[in-house]
């Protein structure tokens, strides 16, 4: 026994990425997808987002990039079919400069298949440094940050922006959070403009929300890949975040297997040297 | 065509920077670099895009009077931060990151009590017995609230260094400890959600965009 421990503690790490990259890989192959039963917040914000009216107007802010993808990318195109097949009316903006064109392309691709309009159902403003002071302006007059969108189109001209001076006309900011932009938005947007706020996170920062979400201050948290699949399940079309969720479940199972061994292997040998 | 080249590409840089768990290789460097650069690039390239060309150089174009005059100030502290590398002139870079830092830590303070601090503590200051409809509906929410107020208070004692933790200072402080360590744990378990996520990201691009095996 104490042998096959020191054995066991003297593997080669590479091994071990060996078998978690087996166990990622494997379960994406079989193509299966298991039954998700969406979380309690996951299903409010479902419903708030149901609950809007048609023609609503909503806006989309992209904080995150490329390394967050897997998690929010999902997110993004399932809230934006949600919207579309609403007839909600999207504003696209973005406070990380790299993730920008993420959002951009998944909204131009999802607003052709339901036959949208630029200008008319949907409108990408694009990027401004600053987040904080770009939030709370925009709080008191939207042109005064972006008098024009991402082809300078003076937004004026634009039909979509014609009905909308700020936050008053925004039915809900939708976040997607890869940072600390969430925290700017709920605390400039929601404490002095009651800006309706649900965030998409990275389950990195999921728990730094949570609170927020306990305080009322956010309508809901999306967080993670499982929130995604959740989002997908509820909106009804099942994408990479659902197929990953298999994956998802088995590799954990594997990590908790290599603690559970590593922790007797330890105790197995402590036991030995004494 | 071109969606074929770059999906090779992106093939070809994931497995350059997953090559490195092997061992440390040129291709992990290469693509290493490749993203440093090209993503500084890019983020120089939007600031200019996004910001300064529409804001600043179209503005002086379109607006008119004191609002044309005005963009000057913004002018100068940019200029100013360029100045860093003339090393005679680099003190004047200061007084833009003194602006910079002066308007944030104005925004900052302001932001954190307003919608942070005190949100949070009214969140905190909860009825400890709740009456539910059902018999377990009151176990339930009374339980949570004891859990916030309770937790709330024991992991703040923890953090009072003025006596020794020593009975039932040293009690609640260990409760305290104890809540700290639950919540790392969960923060803990999501990180490792994240990056597992990750992972699957990349292995679905591998087989479902690359190989066409999914």
């Amino acid at each position: 026994m104490t042998e096959f421990f020191k054995k066991l503690a003297g593997i080669d790490r590479r091994i071990i990425y060996l078998t978690v990259f087996l166990a990622t890989a494997i379960p994406i192959l079989t193509k299966k997808t298991m039954k998700i039963e969406p979380l309690p917040e996951v299903k409010k914000a479902y419903e708030y987002i149901e609950s809007l009216p048609e023609s609503s107007i909503v806006m989309v802010s992209i904080d995150y990039d490329a390394a967050s993808m897997p998690e929010l990318q999902p997110m993004l195109e399932t809230f934006l079919h949600h919207a579309f097949r609403k007839n909600l009316k999207v504003i696209m903006l973005g406070h990380w400069a790299l993730g920008l064109p993420l959002g951009q392309q998944a909204l131009e691709d999802i607003a052709k298949k339901y036959n949208k309009i630029y200008g008319i159902d949907y409108v990408f403003l694009g990027y401004r440094p600053g987040v904080a002071a770009v939030i709370i302006n925009m709080g008191k007059d939207i042109k005064s940050v972006f008098s024009s969108d991402y082809k300078y189109t003076p937004i004026d001209s634009l039909p979509i922006m014609r009905s909308v001076k700020n936050y008053k006309d925004i039915k809900l900011l939708f976040g997607l959070e890869a940072g600390a932009v969430g925290d700017a938005w709920i605390q400039y947007g929601y404490a002095r403009y009651n800006l309706p706020i649900i965030l998409g996170t990275t389950a990195v920062m999921t728990p730094d929300y949570y609170p927020y979400m306990q305080a009322n201050q956010v309508v809901s948290v999306i967080g993670g890949l499982r929130g995604a699949a959740d989002y997908e399940t509820l909106v009804g079309i099942p994408g990479q975040a659902s197929i990953g969720m298999l994956a998802q479940s088995v590799i954990h199972l594997v990590i908790i297997a290599f603690i559970i061994i590593g922790n007797i292997g330890f105790l197995v040998l402590r036991r030995a040297k004494k | 065509m071109s969606n074929i080249i770059w999906t090779w590409v992106a093939a070809f840089f994931t497995l350059a920077i997953l090559s490195f768990l092997y061992k440390d290789n040129p291709f992990y460097k290469f693509a290493e670099h490749v993203y440093v650069g090209s993503s500084a690039a890019f983020m120089v390239l939007y600031v200019w895009v996004f910001d300064a060309y529409p804001k600043l150089v179209m503005g002086f174009t379109e607006k008119v009077g004191v609002q044309r005059y005005l963009l000057v100030i913004p002018l100068i502290l940019s200029l100013f931060i360029l100045l860093r590398f003339v090393k005679p002139l680099s003190w004047l870079s200061v007084w833009s990151i003194s602006f910079t830092v002066g308007m944030a830590a104005g925004l900052g303070i302001t932001g954190l009590t307003q919608g942070f601090l005190v949100p949070q503590v009214q969140a905190s200051m909860l009825p400890l017995f709740v009456k539910g409809s059902t018999v377990g509906e009151t176990i339930l929410y009374t339980f949570n609230n004891l859990i916030i107020v309770f937790g709330t208070l024991f992991t703040i004692l923890y953090f009072y260094f003025s006596r020794e933790h020593k009975g039932v200072l040293g009690v609640s402080s260990k409760v305290g400890i104890t809540i700290l360590m639950i919540t790392f744990g969960a923060s803990f378990g999501y990180t490792i959600m994240a990056r597992i996520s990750l992972l699957i990201g990349r292995i679905y691009f591998l087989l479902h965009n690359w190989l066409r095996l999914v």
